[in-house]
C-alpha cells in the first residue's frame, strides 16, 4: 500500500530530510526556501527527527555550521537560495574542497539587482564552478526521491562531493502534487548511515588528530583541484548507478537527462527543472496539430554534466535549442555554453540556438514554447540560427530591438 | 633527510595535516628577515622558547642545549619575547646598505 500525500516541493523535501534522518540542520530562512526548513524544525521540536537545529546569524554562518558538523561526521542538510546562497559562495568551495558530503536544497530564485523573490536559476548558476554537484527536478515527487538520493550519491567514497538539489522557487516549491512518502525501513536500507573514515575523510576524531582546512603550496594544489574534478567525473557514474538502484527498489527512476520523444526530433528543446513539463505538452501538441517532429530533452545532472546522455539524444536532430533560466553576460545562456563544450567534438552537430526565457519569475507558456520549437524548426532547415541570443517573452516594446 | 610528505601511496582527498611532522616538507626558514640567537651563558633551559615556539623550531639538543632550527624558524620573534632571561636576541639577517 503506497503512502500518497499532497505536499508542496518544499514539504517533499522535507520529508525526505526527515527520512534521510539527518543529525544535523543548519539554516537562515531566505524566501521562498523557509518552509522547507520551518518544517524540519517542527520535526526536531516534535521529536519525529532526532537531529541538532543551528540557526545561524547569516548564510556564511550556515555553511560554516555545516562544514563543522559535517567534519565530526554528521548527515547535513541545509536548503537557501538567491541572497543566501551568494552569501555562501565562499564556503561552498569550502565545503567541497574538504569533500564534504553536505546536501542543500536551493529553490532557484533570481538575484539582485532588481530585488525579486521569483523563480530563475541565476543562484545556482553563480556556484556551478564550486566543486557542487547539482540536479535539477521537474516535480514534488521527483525533488522528495532526489534528497534521499543526493545523500548516497554524495557520501559515496569514490565521489565525496557535496550535492544542491535545486527546484524552481514558488513554481515547485510552492506546487503541491501527490508524492509517495516512502517507508522510513525502505529509506534506511537503501541509505545507510553515514559513516566516514579518520583515515580517508576529513574526519576531527580525538583519537586521530588532523588539521583541516589550512594552506596548500603550489606543489599540490593542482593535483587537488585534479582530485575534484576526477571526484565529478565519477560523480556522473555514481549517480547513474544511485538512480538505477532507486529505480530498482522503489520503482521510480530519472536518470541524468530525460530524453522525451527526441529518438526521431528535427528539432529538440533542452530546458531544466519545470518547464521541461510544459515543453513535454507542446511538444505533442505540435506533433499531433502541426506534424513536427520535436522532443524534449530534460537535464537532471547539470553539474557533473551529462556529456554522452545529451550526446545520444540530441545529435541526431538537426536543431537544438537551448533554454535558460539564467544569463551569463556577455555571452548568452550557461547552459548553452555547456551543451556547445559537450558537442564540439561531435562528428555531427545539430544547429544550436541559445535562448533566455523565464528570467525573475517571467511566465514561460506553451506560446512562447511553442515560438521556440517553431525558430528551431526553421533553423535546422535553414542550417543556421536567425539571432545569436534568442530572449523568449521579452516586451520588445519597451527595450526596442 | 625529509622524505615527500605526500607520494602517490598516500597522496590524499584533500590536504588535511594527518600528522604535526607534515611540515618537515614545507622548510619556511627563507622566509626570515631577523634571525633568533640564543646566548648560552644567558639560557638557563627553562624551555619556554619551546613551547612557544609556534614552529616547533627551537628544540633542546643531544648536548642538553637549546637550539633553532633555521629551516623551520620564520623569524616571528615569539621566543625573543618570551624568554624570561633575555637569553635571545633577534639579528637583522641582510643588512640594507
Amino acid at each position: 500500500m503506497k503512502n500518497r500525500k499532497l505536499l508542496s516541493g518544499n514539504k517533499a523535501i522535507a520529508e525526505a530530510v526527515r527520512l534521510s534522518e539527518v543529525n544535523v540542520v543548519s539554516a537562515y530562512p531566505i524566501t521562498p526556501q523557509t518552509s522547507i526548513v520551518e518544517y524540519l524544525s517542527e520535526y526536531i521540536a516534535r521529536g519525529e527527527l532526532n537531529a541538532q537545529f543551528v540557526q545561524a546569524e547569516s548564510e556564511f554562518g550556515v555553511m560554516s555550521a555545516c562544514i563543522g558538523a559535517s567534519s565530526v561526521g554528521a548527515r547535513v542538510f541545509t536548503a537557501t537560495c538567491s541572497q543566501g546562497l551568494a552569501l555562501m559562495h565562499e564556503l561552498n568551495y569550502v565545503a567541497a574542497g574538504l569533500r564534504l558530503p553536505i546536501v542543500m536544497a536551493v529553490t532557484n530564485r533570481q538575484l539582485s539587482q532588481p530585488l525579486g523573490m521569483w523563480c530563475d536559476h541565476s543562484d545556482a548558476m553563480g556556484e556551478r564552478d564550486s566543486g557542487w554537484m547539482q540536479i535539477y527536478v521537474e516535480t514534488c515527487q521527483e525533488a522528495f526521491d532526489t534528497v534521499i538520493q543526493a545523500f548516497k550519491l554524495s557520501e559515496s567514497r569514490e565521489v565525496l562531493l557535496p550535492t544542491m538539489v535545486c527546484l524552481d522557487g514558488f513554481i515547485l516549491s510552492h506546487t503541491s502534487e501527490p508524492v509517495e512518502v516512502l517507508d522510513q525501513e525502505q529509506v534506511r536500507d537503501f541509505l545507510p548511515a553515514y559513516k566516514p573514515d579518520a583515515d580517508y575523510h576529513t574526519l576531527l576524531d580525538v583519537k586521530k588528530p588532523l588539521a583541516a582546512g589550512g594552506g596548500c603550496p603550489p606543489a599540490f594544489t593542482m593535483e587537488f583541484d585534479y582530485k575534484k574534478y576526477d571526484a565529478q567525473e565519477k560523480g556522473r557514474e555514481m549517480l547513474r548507478k544511485v538512480d538505477e538502484e532507486f529505480g530498482e527498489t522503489f520503482g521510480r527512476r530519472y536518470g541524468l537527462v530525460e530524453a522525451y520523444r527526441c529518438e526521431d526530433a528535427d528539432a529538440i528543446l533542452v530546458a531544466m527543472g519545470t518547464m521541461v513539463g510544459t515543453a513535454k505538452d507542446v511538444a505533442d501538441e505540435l506533433r499531433s496539430q502541426k506534424g513536427w517532429r520535436v522532443g524534449v530533452l530534460k537535464l537532471r545532472s547539470y553539474r557533473p554534466f551529462p556529456k554522452e546522455e545529451v550526446l545520444k539524444a540530441a545529435c541526431g536532430s538537426k536543431a537544438v535549442a537551448v533554454v535558460s533560466r539564467a544569463i551569463s553576460y556577455g555571452i548568452g545562456a550557461p547552459v548553452f555554453s555547456d551543451i556547445a563544450t559537450a558537442m564540439s567534438n561531435a562528428s555531427k552537430k545539430p544547429v544550436l540556438l541559445n535562448c533566455i526565457a523565464g528570467m525573475g519569475g517571467r511566465d514561460v507558456d506553451k506560446k512562447s514554447l511553442a515560438a521556440v520549437f517553431e525558430k528551431a524548426i526553421k533553423a535546422g532547415e535553414t542550417g543556421k540560427a536567425e539571432n545569436e541570443v534568442e530572449w523568449v517573452g521579452l516586451n520588445r516594446n519597451l527595450v526596442g530591438g | 633527510m625529509s622524505k615527500p610528505y605526500w607520494t602517490k601511496e598516500n597522496f590524499p582527498i584533500t590536504p588535511n595535516i594527518r600528522n604535526p611532522a607534515g611540515s618537515l616538507a614545507f622548510k619556511c626558514g627563507q622566509w626570515r628577515s631577523v634571525r633568533p640567537v640564543i646566548d648560552e651563558k644567558k639560557c638557563t633551559k627553562c624551555g619556554l622558547c619551546v613551547l612557544y615556539c609556534p614552529d616547533d623550531a627551537v628544540v633542546k639538543n643531544e648536548k642538553d642545549v637549546m637550539e633553532i632550527r633555521y629551516d623551520y624558524c620564520k623569524g616571528c620573534g615569539i621566543c625573543e619575547n618570551e624568554c624570561p632571561v633575555k637569553a635571545i636576541k633577534m639579528i637583522v639577517e641582510v643588512q640594507q646598505k
